[in-house]
């Protein structure tokens, strides 16, 4: 299977501290992969270099086939990004952030039209379309995001915690939206700090002090670490951890 | 893909009611509150007599005195009422003709004995009404000093106020209001999403500008307009000269609102960098309330990378002196400089501080 993202001894340094070191990993295309670790485990700053947001110190890897340290203008192209903040615009209303964010990506304003009225009407809040988003309950304006990051059907989409502070059912409803683009081969790049979502991806990697400890489908990681859950998996690899929060 | 960015931009500002209101309204308010209730101006002066001898010449002083605006000529007074009628609030101040002041008149030799007394609990009060008294009776007495007051004639403190405040105005709007904006972007996390986007961080910030600008602009032309019409500045040619000058001023502002907004970590500090750190010493440094003149070296010297110095300096040619346009090409090129400086830095760290 073809390989969506690829990454070769990878780091990045601050300074002397080295946020992320060495680390080598693929995703496979159309793939759910899980990318976890504590704070400060250099997620982030992994996940920014591969977003073509920061330039990594050493090491290569490409992007939805583009380089990340030549073409981070072409690899912005090709993804889509969720963040765990609530990234839409409060004061813009539903219709005006699907274009606005379309738009920046490039798309053409009758198909923009289109795909915005399907989209609107499998959500069921078509006659919502002209309000400002900043009034839509937190669960919605969660599915409305993730729908804006992926309605320029980007090769792979980055979710940054997407489902921080949204209660279990509209989780349950998030991740069946997740499952959906995935099988319209969409790969996710997804970091998390609910466990019982490293469950639903197909393979999982685990950060510990800047490297990658463990990346594996989530049954085997159990197996390997005598776990009954993730959590055990998790919490039996992040106790080796040296660095502090 | 500008156009977008722009449109979005000017979206945020119509939603935000209060925020418009508040840009639209500051000049208006500053303008008439320093033009009308602020103004530094004395009227209505309460002045006394105390003359032994009712001369010709003094009699020809009080009327002078009574037909003045400023004064109002209170009546002839005794010596030994004097403290009293100043403690009482019954005079501003009392003006003191000698027993000989007549005949002092009459030698040229003799310098006219006249003794001013004031009420200095408030100096500035007492210093105007001196001022004002020393004009009149040196244009009719002593033929020594003839005193004009050129370029503002009524000695209106308003008219020194516009550049002054045009200087705040833009400054306030264009630094304060666009670092927040950025800033907030930043704290909503929206920012993130725009820069992991194919979107050129310069069009998001240009785009940023581009309806602060417009407002700016629209303040510029109520200010004129209120400076012209309400305060009766008499700017001849100048006007195309300051727009040109304050749309400079404006670009500055700007870019100075986007430096901020790379510092500030949230919308409190953006705030306090450009209130403290920007507005103060503006206010202070850039001869707007107090002289540059009487500053001590250091402090003169610091004033010179103050823009709105400059700035103010330049309006100040234009709008209350009349000077032609050429007058301004110093202050014109220095803010061109200090303009491509800050937009060269400003834009260089903000693409910095993406990495």
């Amino acid at each position: 299977m073809e390989n969506i993202i690829e990454v070769h001894e990878l780091t990045k340094q601050f300074g002397k501290f080295t946020a992320v070191n060495h680390i080598s990993f693929a995703v496979r295309k159309g793939e759910i992969f899980g990318f976890l670790g504590a704070n400060g485990a250099g997620k982030t700053t992994a996940m920014r270099m591969l977003c073509g947001l920061s330039h990594p110190t050493s090491g290569n890897g490409q992007v939805a086939g583009y380089d990340i340290n030549r073409q981070p203008e072409l690899i912005k192209k090709h993804i889509g990004y969720m963040s765990q903040k609530f990234s839409l615009y409060d004061d813009l209303t539903i219709t005006e952030n699907i274009r606005l964010f379309a738009g920046i990506y490039g798309m053409k304003s009758v198909e923009i039209k289109e795909k915005s009225t399907a989209l609107l009407t499998k959500l069921e809040i078509e006659k919502h379309r002209n309000t400002l988003v900043g009034a839509l309950p937190l669960g919605w304006k969660q599915k409305l995001a993730f729908s804006v990051a992926v309605f320029h059907r980007p090769k792979v989409v980055f979710l940054d915690e997407p489902t921080g502070g949204v209660d279990p059912a509209t989780r349950r409803q998030f991740w069946e939206m997740i499952y959906e683009a995935a099988e319209e081969g969409i790969t996710i790049f997804v970091t998390t700090h609910y466990m019982d979502e490293a469950e639903y991806c197909n393979r999982v990697s685990i950060m510990v002090d800047g490297e990658i400890k463990a990346l594996d489908t989530p049954a085997q990681l159990k197996e390997t670490y005598n776990a009954p859950s993730m959590d055990g998996v998790f919490r039996a690899l992040a106790k080796t951890a040296k660095r502090g929060e | 893909m500008l156009a977008a960015f722009v449109k979005k931009e000017t979206l945020h500002i119509l939603r935000d009611k209060r925020t418009i209101l508040i840009v639209l309204l500051i000049p208006i308010i500053l303008l008439v509150l320093f033009g009308f209730a602020l103004s530094l101006e004395l009227k209505n002066i309460d002045i006394a007599i105390i003359a032994e001898h009712r001369t010709e010449s003094i009699r020809q002083l009080a009327e002078k005195i009574e037909a003045n605006p400023y004064f109002t000529y209170k009546r002839v007074i005794n010596s030994g009422e004097s403290d009293e009628c100043l403690r009482r609030g019954d005079a501003d101040a009392i003006i003191i003709f000698s027993k000989d002041f007549e005949k002092s008149l009459q030698r040229p030799t003799d310098k006219p004995v006249i003794e001013i007394i004031t009420d200095a609990s408030n100096p500035m009060n007492s210093n105007a009404a001196i001022g004002y008294l020393q004009s009149v009776i040196a244009g009719s007495i002593s033929p020594i000093a003839e005193i004009h007051m050129l370029y503002n004639p009524q000695m209106s403190s308003a008219y020194t106020f516009v550049p002054g405040l045009m200087g705040m105005i833009f400054l306030l709007i264009c630094a304060m209001i666009t670092s927040i904006s950025i800033v907030r972007e930043k704290e909503t996390g929206t920012m993130q999403v725009l820069l992991v986007s194919p979107a050129k961080p310069i069009y998001i910030v240009v785009a940023k500008m581009i309806p602060y600008c417009i407002l700016s602009c629209l303040n510029l032309v109520t200010v004129l307009l209120l400076s012209k019409y309400l305060l009766h500045m008499p700017v001849e040619n100048g006007w195309l000269g300051v727009c040109l000058i304050s749309f400079l001023y404006i670009i500055l502002s700007l870019s100075l609102g986007l430096l901020i907004s790379s510092i500030a970590k949230n919308q409190v500090m953006a705030l306090v960098l450009s209130a403290v750190v920007l507005l103060m010493p503006i206010m202070m440094l850039s001869g707007m309330i107090f002289p540059i003149e009487n500053m001590p070296w250091l402090l003169q010297e610091i004033s010179y990378i103050v823009p709105a110095k400059w700035y103010i300096e330049a309006v100040k040619k234009l709008m209350i002196e009349g000077l032609p346009f050429r007058s301004i090409l110093t202050e014109l090129l220095v803010l061109l400089g200090m303009t491509l400086f800050l937009v060269i830095i400003s834009l260089k760290i903000f693409n910095r501080k993406k990495d």
